[in-house]
């Protein structure tokens, strides 16, 4: 049924999910703290993530800036960003209702999605630098440079969020107003703010995310939607706010399209994708990894 | 009317009901006392097929009816409250009577015009107004009324009366009474001792999710193990020593 | 009583006059500017109405069941594709064709609904598992051949009412406004009947409904059924209309954006929620292109959705009931 592929192939392209998934993981990760914290699915999460692949363009193509420095202004740019918003927009006009966060958040995504859309045109854009097409060769396999330093960065800011959640004081309020809002408040943790630095970090990593894709990928005003939904069928696969889940989720979904797509091609190796995260929710709801609510 | 036959329940290690067996009598007001966490609602949660029973049986006019779903139960003429009230919100107080009136008469006019009458019985009045306007009392009594539209044999009332002030729970008690006369059999979880002394015939005593105490409200709060649960052990001798020296 | 019920049915009847009556003015919105032509005045009138409908649609799930599915689409794109399928490839005719895409769309929502509310999903899963659905059933028909793959389906050109397709477009618009009409009137029957009033109940608070006998399973099935099927028409419609859909028109996620801003604009779990919503988000939505054309020299694509997401924001803000709730705060009620 299934062509037969030489195992060098296949590793190859196990290999190249791998990279691949580090970077949706980069991407889940976001979405799974905010879930963690908030309660909420977030569904502005892939127009964030266009605009700050929108962000690299014009930090590259307008001030000469290298994507991979640019996350230096960036990060700190988006996680204002990702602040402001929550605490400016979507608090107040939800008033905490979760149905009206769903409706805010969609409503975020089409604003910002159809601004880029109005500024930018329908036009794919990609960036042409020196080391676009460098590759490492590992000798069985060939790799493109700028993935495997995605793949580095993706676990190194994973290991770094994990960092901040377990050791610093702000870290401890999140995971607290996390397991016990109400508690959390009575022992003077200002909820509304640890929301907002919440969804400020989810911002800050798609800004990572957006510098470490540009050198390899392209964008355009709706490139954000695709991978908004593999980044939760990643979210729902590890189990919501949970972010070793993300990271291990992340590399099995890289895996899986990358599998798929040698399988079944390019168009039909999306519905894996899709498949397994109308499996895991109607019959795992709390993830592979996930305890049960 | 209602049978337990050794009823338990488990959550993981933890023992909420523990080897119950009760009889509620046809035409009966039955209590249902014990200490916070002593497994009461956990118990109406099983005769009322919220949650599935770890062991044990429950029979309902001597038919076994363990593990059905509560609408079915509600078919069959099981209803219950709720101890935290839970008004449908987007309707007023006579649409949510209503929702409960509509499993015996399913036609418009028919399911509003009981509706109405089920809503004087609890005097309900105002009924136009939304149901999320409604007094912590008013509420209390559209959640009863809810519960008596479906039009029930059996009816478990959880804290209809907590959270009401003296003279509200004065009104309410006919109202009770006025059910059960009405042929409806009532078991009912309650704190307000008051109201148990006036209108069960039966009260049972959980603490600790066993059943340590049965018999007629005066013979219950008389029992030493039953003043034990309440007031911590060694309570009972104490009082009776107190007793002795005034 | 019977004064009651007919009063009920009233606003309806002045509604759909209302809108019945619009084509003696389009010489005068002509003529004043507001449209290039008698043309135009109908292509965006149909294009509300087919709006509305899918919105109508949703409503019944989502609006007075409260399962907010962010994948109508699924079943918009099924009406869709079977109007256009089973006329190209099967030969039936495109009232026959009707129902059957009709039925085809309830099935999937049937399907859909059983599977998701099997699993419990509710709030934000359900509208996760709705979307991605909606997603599966866009790379599927992109992919296969019996849909015409990402070519699309052409239905061909063939004017005469046994082929609904009509010369005089004001034709369309009062077919499209007939079926508007009856779900109108559906949306009444279902408020005043039990169906309607387990609905609700189940949309408030499950546990309660089901302690008073209601069967939420059952009751939210038959919703979604019902609302599928709805929008399932709309999507049929828009193939009699346009007589060309491919995977991205018919699942794509733009009709299941639509189908639930109409609603929550207009106001949620209404009668005329839906209508009202798609006249006030597309008509806004002309205005802001129409405007910024003006300004600008040239189209800019995307400032029509750019004041839908704004709108959506601002009525969740300020307005939680829609404009219906503003409407009938201000007239006192």
């Amino acid at each position: 049924m299934f062509r037969s592929y030489p195992p060098q192939i296949v590793l190859e392209a196990v290999l190249n999910g791998l990279l691949t998934g580090a970077v949706y993981a980069l991407v889940a990760l976001g979405l799974t703290l905010v879930y963690g914290v908030l309660h909420i699915i977030n569904f502005a999460h892939g127009a964030m993530l266009t605009l700050a692949m929108f962000a690299v363009l014009v930090a590259h193509l307008g001030f000469g800036i290298d994507p991979y420095l640019a996350i230096l202004p960036l990060t700190p740019l988006f996680f204002a960003l990702g602040y402001g918003v929550q605490r400016f927009v979507i608090s107040p006009a939800s008033r905490n209702d979760d149905g009206a966060i769903l409706l805010v958040t969609l409503g975020l995504s089409i604003v910002i999605e159809n601004l880029l859309l109005a500024v930018f045109r329908s036009d794919t854009r990609a960036l042409t630098l020196d080391y676009s097409f460098s590759v490492v060769d590992l000798g069985f396999a060939l790799l493109s440079l700028p993935r495997v330093i995605g793949f580095g960065v993706a676990i190194l800011v994973a290991a770094g969020l994990w960092a901040v959640l377990a050791l610093t004081d702000t870290g401890k309020a999140i995971r607290a107003v996390a397991k016990e809002k109400l508690g959390a408040s009575l022992v003077g943790i200002d909820v509304n703010h640890i929301y907002a630095v919440t969804f400020g970090l989810g911002a800050a990593t798609l800004a990572v995310a957006a510098c470490l894709l540009m050198p390899s990928f392209y964008v355009n005003p709706r490139v954000g939607n695709a991978f908004v939904l593999v980044a939760f069928t990643v979210v729902v696969l590890g189990g919501m706010g949970s972010i070793a889940g993300a990271l291990v989720g992340g590399l099995v979904i890289g895996v899986v399209e990358s599998l798929s797509g040698l399988y079944l091609g390019e168009s039909l190796g999306q519905i894996g994708i899709f498949l397994i995260f109308i499996l895991v929710l109607l019959f795992r709801p709390t993830g592979l990894f996930g305890a049960r609510a | 009317m209602l049978a337990v036959e050794t009823l338990s329940k488990r959550f993981g290690g933890l023992v909420a009901v523990s080897d119950v067996s009760l009889t509620v009598p046809e035409g009966s007001i039955t209590g249902l006392i014990g200490p916070n966490g002593a497994g009461k609602t956990t118990l109406f949660t099983l005769i009322s097929g919220f949650q599935t029973p770890s062991a044990g049986r429950v029979l309902f006019a001597g038919e076994d009816v363990t593990g059905r779903t509560p609408e079915s139960l509600a078919v069959l003429g099981i209803a219950r409250t709720f101890q935290i009230v839970q008004p449908f919100a987007g309707l007023t107080v006579l649409e949510n009577v209503a929702v409960g009136a509509y499993l015996r008469h399913p036609g418009r006019r028919d399911a509003m015009a009981h509706a109405e009458a089920v809503a004087e019985r609890v005097g309900l009045a105002d009924l136009g107004r939304p149901a999320s306007s409604l007094t912590v009392a008013g509420r209390k009594r559209l959640e009863l009324a809810r519960a008596l539209a479906t039009g029930p044999r059996l009816l478990l009332l959880d804290e209809v009366l907590a959270g009401l002030n003296p003279s509200e729970i004065r009104d309410i008690i006919p109202v009770i009474r006025a059910i059960r006369d009405s042929g409806v059999t009532i078991l009912m979880i309650e704190h307000v001792m008051q109201a148990v002394m006036s209108l069960c015939e039966q009260v049972h005593v959980l603490a600790n999710g066993r059943l340590i105490a049965a018999g007629t409200p005066a013979e219950v709060v008389s029992d030493p193990q039953v003043v034990e649960a309440y007031l911590g052990p060694g309570a009972a001798g104490r009082l009776q020593k107190g007793a002795a020296h005034g | 009583m019977s004064s009651g019920t007919l009063a009920a049915y009233r606003p309806i009847l002045i509604a759909v006059a209302a809108f019945a009556a619009l084509p003696l003015a389009v010489p005068l919105l002509v003529g004043a500017g507001l449209f290039a032509g008698a043309n135009t005045f109908y292509n965006l009138m149909i294009f509300i109405l087919i709006i509305t409908l899918a919105a109508q649609g949703w409503n019944i799930a989502g609006g007075y069941g409260g399962q907010f599915s962010f994948g109508h689409a699924a079943f918009f794109g099924t009406g869709a594709y079977a109007q256009a399928v089973l006329q190209t490839r099967y030969g039936v005719n495109a009232w026959a064709a009707l129902p059957v895409a009709m039925a085809l769309g309830g099935l999937v929502g049937a399907v859909i609904g059983l599977l998701a509310f099997r699993a419990r999903l509710r709030g934000s899963y359900f509208a996760l598992v709705t979307l991605a659905f909606a997603e599966v059933f866009r790379i599927l028909a992109n992919a296969t051949p019996i849909t015409g793959g990402a070519a699309g389906t052409l239905v061909p050109l063939r004017i005469g009412f046994g082929q609904m397709q009509f010369e005089a477009p004001a034709a369309f618009f009062y077919l499209a406004l007939a079926f508007v009409a009856v779900v109108l009137v559906l949306n009444r029957v279902l408020e005043r009947s039990r169906f309607g009033a387990w609905l609700v109940a189940v949309r408030e608070n499950e546990d309660a409904a089901r302690a008073l006998g209601v069967d939420t399973l059952a009751v939210k099935l038959k919703a979604i059924t019902l609302s599928a099927a709805i929008t399932a028409v709309a999507g049929a419609l828009y193939t009699q209309k346009f007589l060309y859909v491919d995977a991205n028109i018919a699942y794509g996620a733009w009709i299941s954006v639509e189908a639930l801003l109409a609603p929550i604009v207009g106001g949620i779990g209404t009668v005329f929620g839906p209508l009202i919503g798609a006249v006030a988000l597309i008509g806004l939505g002309e205005a802001a292109k129409t405007a910024i054309h003006a300004a600008f020299g040239s189209a800019v694509p995307g400032v029509d959705l750019v004041v839908y997401g704004a709108l959506l924001i601002v009525v969740i803000a300020f307005a939680p009931r829609g404009l219906i709730g503003l409407l009938k705060a201000g007239g006192g009620r």
